[in-house]
């Protein structure tokens, strides 16, 4: 077990390292010189184009040997330094970011643990059910096919324009201001529910499928076939099934993690839902280069902290890892 | 001795005889033929551009603009059918070039094994965790003039891991058989092994990967188009989207706008899907259904 954890967390490690180096490279070794190309595009007037030079260039630590850039990268990383925002401006990136990740955590972690287990359920309990697998199936086929912000905008449109029971906009009420007030839940409640589905739904979809060909083929192996050649009831093959059928799942659900995320940015966009997603939108438009450096940072981080998660949920269901031998996710 | 002449061109007929008789392969295939016919000959159909301005603004579906017109008078059904072209575009060079990738490096790794494996493991493993989006904004976020093309390169270079590593585990199983061991052992080289005796093994497999990566390809694009880094020299299905939610398509209720590329990127995908469970039926008799 603890080569099992060593051998996670060095790979944790690398790619963690990897990333704040990809973070680093882009920026300067893309085509063009990262200044002229936001001064370009903040156009603008005269005077405050060359404090702007300046500034960038004090920013990206340009004037002093690559190496050294590389290792001021760090340090300013570990001091939670990650530049200022241009969307914001005067608000430093990490402050940006940490007011939306509470929006993210409250709907990303209810959408993926919820879609995973009813999906999960629902795919054990259509497969080998001849009525069920030829209605609910190609449905899920349709809704894990479905472009996540599309869906999104399809419900924005029949919920919230058409039938007019959602707001379709914000993360709350734009009269309020965050407070643990009822009139702020509600509100955040009514605001959360469209983004929240469409999450779920795209993902149940998949789910569902995923274990009902998962349960399919277990119940072809060879251990199930000998326990109902000696008789034991349906009920229990079907839990054994079961059981090592939810193993791949738990190693899909980390493998899939960076979809969902994707999904869940294509989500926030639609709903201007004020989250990451949201955030690495208006970054985009407004140029806010280090604001989109640190939301990919932020990313990564969040899915490595989900896949450790999951790491030790799989030591928990799995017992083969427990005792030394490799399991699934080795 | 008559009887193994009878099964031997047996084979063939076995997979073309249950690919006849699988319902899912034939929807899926029917699926993908009307789209690919439909990015074809769409263009030959439309007389505008897709970014011409044509005409009324925001005019719903009519016999003179099939699928209406977005906010500015441009031909929905002009953008729809060329953005069918991109998508088929992104979804064989993304998906083709992914499949690659992880068909060279799972090949190396489950045959060499040893250090090379390790090696080429950990790679795998550190790309599988990376979220591919993020990487992706990243990198085209600095890029000034993106294509397609270009695109479709970038989601093959960081979509591989998970074909990768399938394939490692499968070459894994299939190099200690035994003719594997003959072949090795009456000298033939590694690469020529790995062609001719352990590829043809996992034909169907790798097949099934291909279509499986196609789908991810497109809808990979998708997302990275909607959220603004789409292509700045052509229409995608993604973009149109985008554009519509940006000009308030939803607000004003311009469904002809946002419903089509939808519909199509949903219907592709599935049939992709569907198709890869009915292949998987055909090649597997375990999975065929009694």
């Amino acid at each position: 077990m603890r080569r099992y954890f060593g051998r996670k967390l060095l790979i944790y490690l690398l790619t963690l390292f990897l990333a704040v180096t990809i973070d680093w490279l882009i920026p300067r070794f893309m085509p063009g010189d990262p200044v002229d190309v936001l001064m370009a595009r903040a156009g603008s007037f005269a005077e405050s184009t060359e404090l702007m030079h300046a500034y960038y260039t004090q920013i990206f630590g340009l004037d002093v040997p690559l190496g050294q850039q590389y290792l001021n990268f760090w340090s300013a990383l570990f001091r939670g330094d990650l530049g200022i925002s241009v969307y914001v401006f005067p608000q430093p990136v990490a402050k940006v970011i940490m007011d939306a990740v509470p929006f993210d955590i409250l709907l990303l972690v209810p959408a993926i643990l919820l879609s995973w287990l009813a999906g999960n359920w629902f795919g054990a309990f259509a497969a080998r059910s001849k009525r069920l697998d030829n209605t609910v199936l190609p449905l899920g086929y349709v809704l894990t096919a479905t472009p996540y912000m599309w869906l999104a905008m399809l419900l924005a449109w029949a919920l919230g324009i058409v039938l007019k029971i959602f707001p379709i906009s914000g993360g709350y009420s734009y009269a309020m201001s965050p407070s643990f007030s009822w009139a702020f839940i509600g509100s955040f409640l009514e605001h959360w529910f469209l983004p929240f589905a469409s999450l779920f739904l795209v993902g149940f979809g998949g789910w569902a499928i995923g274990m009902r060909n998962m349960i399919i083929y277990e119940l072809e192996a060879d251990y199930s076939h000998y326990l109902e050649a000696l008789g034991a009831p349906r009920r229990l093959v079907r839990r054994y099934a079961f059981h090592n059928a939810v193993l791949p799942q738990l190693t899909g659900l980390a493998l899939q993690l960076g979809v969902i995320v994707a999904g869940a940015v294509a989500t926030e966009v639609v709903f201007s839902y004020p989250g990451i997603g949201y955030l690495i939108l208006q970054a985009i438009n407004t140029r806010d280069y280090f604001l989109l450096q640190g939301c990919f940072l932020f990313i990564i981080v969040g899915v490595l902290l989900a896949n450790f998660v999951i790491d030790i949920v799989y030591v928990l269901v799995d017992p083969r890892t427990r005792t030394g031998m490799q399991g699934e996710a080795a | 001795m008559t009887t193994l002449d009878a099964t031997k061109p047996k084979k063939k007929n076995e997979i073309l005889y249950f690919a006849l008789r699988n319902n899912k392969l034939k929807v899926g295939l029917a699926f993908l033929l009307f789209f690919v016919v439909l990015a074809c000959v769409g263009p030959l159909l439309t007389r505008y551009q897709p970014y011409d301005y044509i005409g009324p603004a925001a005019e719903p579906p009519s016999s003179e603009y099939w699928f209406g017109t977005t906010t500015f008078g441009q031909d929905v059904f002009s953008q729809f059918v060329f953005g069918l072209q991109a998508t088929f575009l992104v979804g064989i060079v993304g998906g083709g070039l992914a499949t690659l990738i992880g068909i060279l490096i799972g090949f190396t790794a489950g045959y060499r094994g040893g250090v090379v494996d390790e090696l080429l493991n950990m790679l795998t493993n550190m790309v599988l965790v990376i979220p591919t989006l993020a990487v992706l904004l990243i990198i085209v976020a600095y890029l000034e003039v993106r294509g397609i093309f270009i695109e479709s390169i970038f989601i093959g270079c960081t979509a591989w891991p998970w074909t990768a590593r399938a394939i490692r585990a499968q070459t894994f199983s299939l190099r200690s058989r035994d003719f594997v061991d003959l072949a090795r052992m009456s000298g033939e080289k590694s690469l020529k092994i790995i062609f001719t005796e352990i590829a043809p093994n996992m034909m169907s497999y790798l097949l099934l990967v291909f279509i499986l990566q196609f789908g991810g390809a497109i809808l990979i694009a998708a997302t990275l188009d909607f959220i603004g880094l789409g292509p700045t020299n052509a229409i995608s299905l993604g973009l149109m989207m985008n554009n519509a939610v940006l000009w308030g398509a939803l607000i004003l209720g311009m469904w002809w706008w946002f419903v089509p590329p939808g519909i199509a990127i949903t219907a592709i995908v599935g049939a992709l899907y569907v198709t890869n469970v009915g292949l998987d039926e055909v090649f597997n008799p375990k999975l065929r259904e009694m």
